[in-house]
């Protein structure tokens, strides 16, 4: 069986985003990157799965070079090749595309991703390379079990949760408790520095309609309001949420 | 003249408050020149909307299951929807509008804009504002108008006071491929499902005992809200798990967030960041989560609560 594993690299979680104005972008001064939380389940589970059933794991990113130490982390949890395609997403739908063009070359019977990626937190990647590769998709998925090639789920629905059986291939949006969080051994970590990075040119020239984009923090109106006047703060609301 | 789609919720055969909202704000956005295709999963036949200034169209989606995560039937929902030459999509954001919308911009090559905070007209193009990095910041962008797919969290918008009209819904037969079955459903119990409340009442470890929370149920009753809490407070089971609301917990974005004897940890505001507004009450003025309240009050939440609750009950 084979197993892609495609992962965001994302600002940690605990991070404070600050804007640098002069670029109208996010300042990544001082920024610590990780790999997506939610792609670190769908990572952790497809290792738990190489280990019970037998699987190749390939990981997938697409970023610049700066994500080789995150793609090594991941190849020493035991993913046994990587592959890279050097550029930059402007939106889902192109990373998208990259990831549908790059399996209809190299296929898989799985492909595997956090339910969203925390920086622009979309969530759509995985539909869309369902809907283009025309395979199943869930998501969010909490648990993963295979039997041949017959897949029992655990997907969340509006509302509440659903157990469903489907077969491969098919493409799963990950969440916790799919997976535990998985530590690189000093074993793992010495293997990964053989496995092959293979990078590749992004294959499809972004089409986004989009014409700018800028970007600031959120701020909020931090109007404090004395305990004794609750009156005013109920006007406020009355105003800005039609209580 | 622009054909929108929207995808519309029904509780029971009542149109669900979210999409009233949604169909609200797209009517003052359009005006007349539009004509509207309301596409309904699982839907009533027929059933009262607001009235709306452009034409309006009702398909109701029969696809056999109920799950609609079946990509070959969504991809020939995309087709049909080609057929009609749609120039927009528009979801509120559930679990089930995610799958719709990454499955049909597939098959029709449209952009899916998630999160929309904010969208203004301008010629041709409209200037969005969606929340981003876990709602710690806005990105601003200029976007061609037409071949998108917008998903607003629900509550966005406003109820509309039109008068209520009959649409028929027509049946739009989609075939299944049976590529998975369902084994099991389970739903959570509870008045108002968390990620559909339009207001959201939450509270953290400052509530001292879980036997304190009538007053926060009282507040939240009186504002039609879901409530909530904080990680801790689930942890101890001093609430349910599925109220648990934050990075690792689920994130909301209804239009009020009223946070009481939470202190605003960073993973906490990762959950609500995306909220319209935020009230926090706490007794401690340093709390973090004053700096990322739009409206904040120092104080007891055991005096300030009810007080405000009594308030809100004389509206």
């Amino acid at each position: 069986m084979k197993i892609l594993v495609c992962i965001s690299v994302v600002p940690d979680t605990t991070s404070k985003i600050s804007i640098d104005s002069s670029k109208g972008f996010i300042d990544v001064q001082g920024l610590t990157y990780i790999v997506g939380p939610y792609d670190d389940y769908a990572l952790s589970r497809a290792i738990e799965l190489k280990e019970s059933n037998g699987a190749d794991v390939v990981v997938l990113h697409m970023g610049t070079s700066e994500s080789e130490p995150l793609i090594r982390k991941c190849l020493a949890l035991g993913a046994d090749s990587a592959v890279r395609i050097d550029g930059i997403a402007k939106n889902s739908y192109q990373l998208a595309k990259e990831i549908a063009s790059y399996v209809e070359d190299n296929p898989f019977d799985l492909i595997l991703m956090g339910k969203e990626a925390i920086d622009y937190n979309s969530g759509q990647t995985h539909g869309i390379v369902a809907g283009l590769l025309k395979m199943t998709h869930f998501s969010p998925v909490m648990q993963l079990n295979i039997d041949g090639s017959n897949l029992t789920l655990e997907v969340e629905i509006d509302g509440g949760k659903a157990e469903v059986s489907c077969q491969l291939p098919a493409v799963l949006g990950c969440q916790e408790p799919i997976a535990e969080w998985k530590i690189p051994s000093m074993r793992g970590i010495m293997t990964a520095r053989t496995k092959e990075i293979k990078i590749l040119a992004p294959s499809i020239p972004s089409t986004q309609a989009l014409i700018s984009e800028e970007i600031n923090e959120t701020n909020r109106k931090q109007i404090m309001i004395p305990s004794d006047q609750l009156q005013v703060l109920v006007d406020y609301l009355k105003q800005d949420v039609q209580l | 003249m622009k054909k929108i789609a929207i995808f519309i919720d029904f509780k029971g055969t009542e149109l669900s408050s979210y999409t009233r909202t949604l169909l609200g704000f797209a009517d003052t956005f359009f005006g007349s020149e539009v004509a509207y295709y309301l596409f309904s999963f699982a839907g009533p036949k027929q059933a009262s909307i607001p009235q709306l200034k452009g034409s309006v169209i009702g398909y109701q989606i029969n696809a056999g299951n109920s799950l609609f995560a079946e990509t070959t039937e969504l991809r020939k929902l995309g087709d049909q929807i080609s057929a009609l030459s749609i120039d927009e999509i528009w979801l509120s954001k559930s679990n089930t509008s995610d799958s719709v919308a990454g499955i049909i911009s597939a098959t029709l090559g449209f952009q899916i804009v998630p999160n929309i905070k904010q969208i203004t007209q301008k010629g041709d193009s409209y200037l969005i504002q969606k929340s981003i990095f876990s709602g710690k910041a806005t990105a601003h962008s200029e976007l061609s108008s037409s071949h998108f797919v917008g998903i607003f969290p629900k509550g966005f918008g406003s109820d509309s006071n039109a008068a209520s009209v009959e649409v028929n819904f027509e049946s739009l037969d989609l075939e299944t491929s049976k590529k998975y079955s369902i084994i099991k459903v389970d739903t959570h119990e509870g008045s108002i499902p968390l990620p559909e409340a339009s207001i959201v009442v939450g509270a953290g470890r400052g509530m001292k005992d879980p036997g304190n929370w009538g007053i926060i149920e009282e507040l939240a009753q009186t504002l039609h809200a879901a409530t909530a809490c904080s990680k801790p407070v689930s942890d101890i089971n001093w609430r349910p798990h599925h109220e648990h609301v934050g990075q690792t917990g689920i994130k909301i974005a209804p239009k009020l967030y009223i946070a009481c004897g939470i202190s605003g940890a960073i993973q906490h505001l990762a959950g609500v960041n995306g909220s319209g507004k935020i009230v926090v009450i706490n007794q401690d003025p340093e709390a973090p989560f004053f700096k990322h309240a739009d409206y904040g009050i120092v104080g007891d939440l055991f005096d300030v609560v009810p007080r405000l609750t009594k308030i809100l009950k004389e509206i």
